[in-house]
């Protein structure tokens, strides 16, 4: 007996670490399975229902949704991501250049684009560019527009993770094929950015996906009915059917785009981890 | 060694070669003449400049001072055009730098191609003579990270040669292989020095360099101490630096006790 108690009396005194570690995990779903039925009972589901899922409402809105909305979202996104990728890879090569200006020069384009919010871009377009060059229009109209505004944006962006992509090829690399007998331009387009793409394909297609959300913009340049992206389409809609349920469906288009490409985007990364392995 | 013409004009020539990082001299005053068909290596203690010598031969460095001539060119001529320059001159590194984004056949035809514009069946043709040279015929579809370290490098060695070089350059090419794979590589550079290939080898195998070698060069603290026959320069050295290094070669355990004092009295400062 006393020989049990000796034994066991250490562990009374207070939890031990197991006991607090289950109790502590017990207590945070406890906080959260009340928050969700607090939650859960407070909304009005029968309002929100009404307002948000109507599903003649939803029906009216197909096929434009897709042919045309969507459409044009991935139109307006491929468009400025071409028009950011060549860019942004212009502007790696000017950061990396041993040409003063030229590094200085993107370095100011960075910090300017990196800094301002996307919308101020899209109204300088729209307003600015055509005050201050009266009579030029940007080639192709609406969708010129949104691929140079897009695309200034993303440049920014793509600049810097082409040149970290750039500058994470192994120097063996480019002094190998410079000892072949390539010129610095060759080696760099045929030996280096090859390589350095296959390194930065992940972060390029997170890019793809925040420039998807930001067409979205488009918004504040004025378009036609031809040209509404999901944003635009979605609460044109909403306001001619005094209904919130276009936005509930063009908000699910945009997550049946984006949710997949981050999918992919995970996969690449643990690829990428592997191979350093 | 018949097939050699030793004594004709020289091949490489270096002259009163400088170098220097920052503040730090690391080539101080190199001259070295290689010859036609002849085979030199290169030896010494780790910082002595080997690298930095070898890697002015082919101007990927910039010497400060002096003049480099390969096959009668002056590389440190301003208005040399570097890259035809370079074309003739192979070099192979210590870490093979094969791309690994291309198979090894691709490896061997995409400089013919680009840099030397060769057809595409003829580039296939050269890639698959000398992948066939160093033994490697049935790994043309392969990519680099599937090969060992002494396939990749046997790999790197038939890249330069697909170019056609008449000098080859070699910086420590077995220093980063299994021991159990530097004898297919050695086999392979001793086939190309009975082929008549100019070759300048910076080297720690003393058995390639007394067997191969026309000459051994051994450097220390930037400049060539001694250049001779290997029997001479190995078999024989008439500096005690040399000595020294020599010793600490062939006695490894003496030379780790070395080392580990060196790194601590650089450790204090
Ligand atoms: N790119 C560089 N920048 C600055 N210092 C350098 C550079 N390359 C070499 N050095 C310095 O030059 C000296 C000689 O280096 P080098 O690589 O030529 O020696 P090495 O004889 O080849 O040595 P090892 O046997 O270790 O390869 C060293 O002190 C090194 O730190
Ligand atoms: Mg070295």
């Amino acid at each position: 007996m006393a020989d049990t108690d000796a034994v066991v009396q250490p562990r009374k005194k207070g939890l031990t670490r197991r006991q607090k570690r289950s109790l502590s995990r017990g207590a945070q779903y406890a906080v959260f399975v009340a928050a969700v039925i607090a939650f859960a009972v407070s909304a009005d589901w029968g309002r929100l229902k009404n307002q948000f899922a109507q599903a003649d409402i939803a029906e009216q809105m197909f096929p434009d949704v897709i042919t045309l909305a969507l459409k044009n979202t991935v139109l307006y996104t491929l468009s400025g991501f071409a028009v950011g990728l060549v860019l942004g890879m212009v502007i790696a090569l000017m950061r990396l250049s041993s040409v003063g200006p030229y590094r200085w020069f993107a370095g100011v384009y960075i910090e300017i684009f990196r800094g301002l919010p996307a919308l101020l871009i899209f109204i300088f377009i729209g307003v600015a560019v055509p005050l201050a060059f009266p009579g030029t229009e940007i080639v192709g109209g609406t969708y010129g527009k949104v691929a140079l505004a897009l695309g200034l944006v993303a440049a920014a962006y793509m600049a810097e993770t082409i040149r970290a992509g750039i500058q994470a090829v192994p120097k063996g690399q480019m002094e190998a094929a410079r000892s072949l007998g390539f010129s610095p331009a060759r080696a760099m387009v045929s030996i280096i950015i090859p390589q350095a793409f296959r390194i930065i394909l992940p972060p390029l297609t997170n890019e793809l996906v925040l420039l998807f959300k930001d067409s979205s913009l488009v918004l504040f340049l004025g378009v036609t009915l031809e040209e509404r992206e999901l944003s635009k389409y979605g609460r044109d809609l909403a306001s001619t059917t005094a209904n919130s349920t276009p936005i509930l469906v063009a908000g699910l288009c945009y997550l049946l785009v984006t949710i997949p490409l981050g999918f992919v985007v995970r996969r690449m990364e643990a690829k990428a981890q592997e191979a350093v392995k | 060694m018949t097939a050699k013409t030793l004594g004709g004009p020289p091949e490489i020539q270096v002259r009163a070669l400088y170098k220097s990082f920052g503040d730090n001299e690391v080539l101080k005053g190199i001259d070295l003449e290689i010859g036609r068909g002849e085979v030199v290596c290169v030896i010494g203690p780790s910082g002595s400049g080997k690298s930095t010598l070898l890697r002015c031969v082919n101007l990927l460095e910039e010497p400060t001072k002096g003049q480099v001539f390969v096959g009668g060119t002056e590389l440190t001529d301003p208005d040399v055009d570097i890259d035809a320059v370079r074309r003739r001159i192979g070099m192979v590194f210590q870490q093979f730098n094969l791309f690994p984004h291309l198979t090894v056949t691709e490896n061997l035809t995409l400089p013919q191609r680009r840099v030397l514009r060769r057809g595409k069946a003829e580039a296939a043709r050269v890639a698959a003579e000398n992948l066939g040279r160093v033994g490697l015929a049935e790994k043309a579809d392969a990519y680099p990270s599937s090969l060992s370290g002494g396939q990749q490098q046997r790999v790197a060695i038939a890249r330069s040669l697909s170019m056609g070089p008449e000098v080859m350059l070699f910086d420590e090419p077995t220093s980063a292989l299994d021991p159990e794979l530097v004898g297919d590589v050695l086999a392979v550079m001793r086939r190309l020095a009975e082929e008549g290939m100019t070759m300048m080898v910076v080297t720690h195998e003393m058995t390639f360099a007394r067997e191969v070698a026309d000459r051994v060069v051994f450097m220390d603290g930037g400049v060539i101490v001694e250049d001779g026959t290997p029997a001479r320069v190995i078999g024989a050295p008439r500096h005690e630096r040399t000595r020294h290094f020599l010793s600490r070669l062939l006695d490894p355990a003496m030379a780790e006790v070395e080392e580990e004092t060196s790194d601590q009295v650089g450790g204090s400062d």
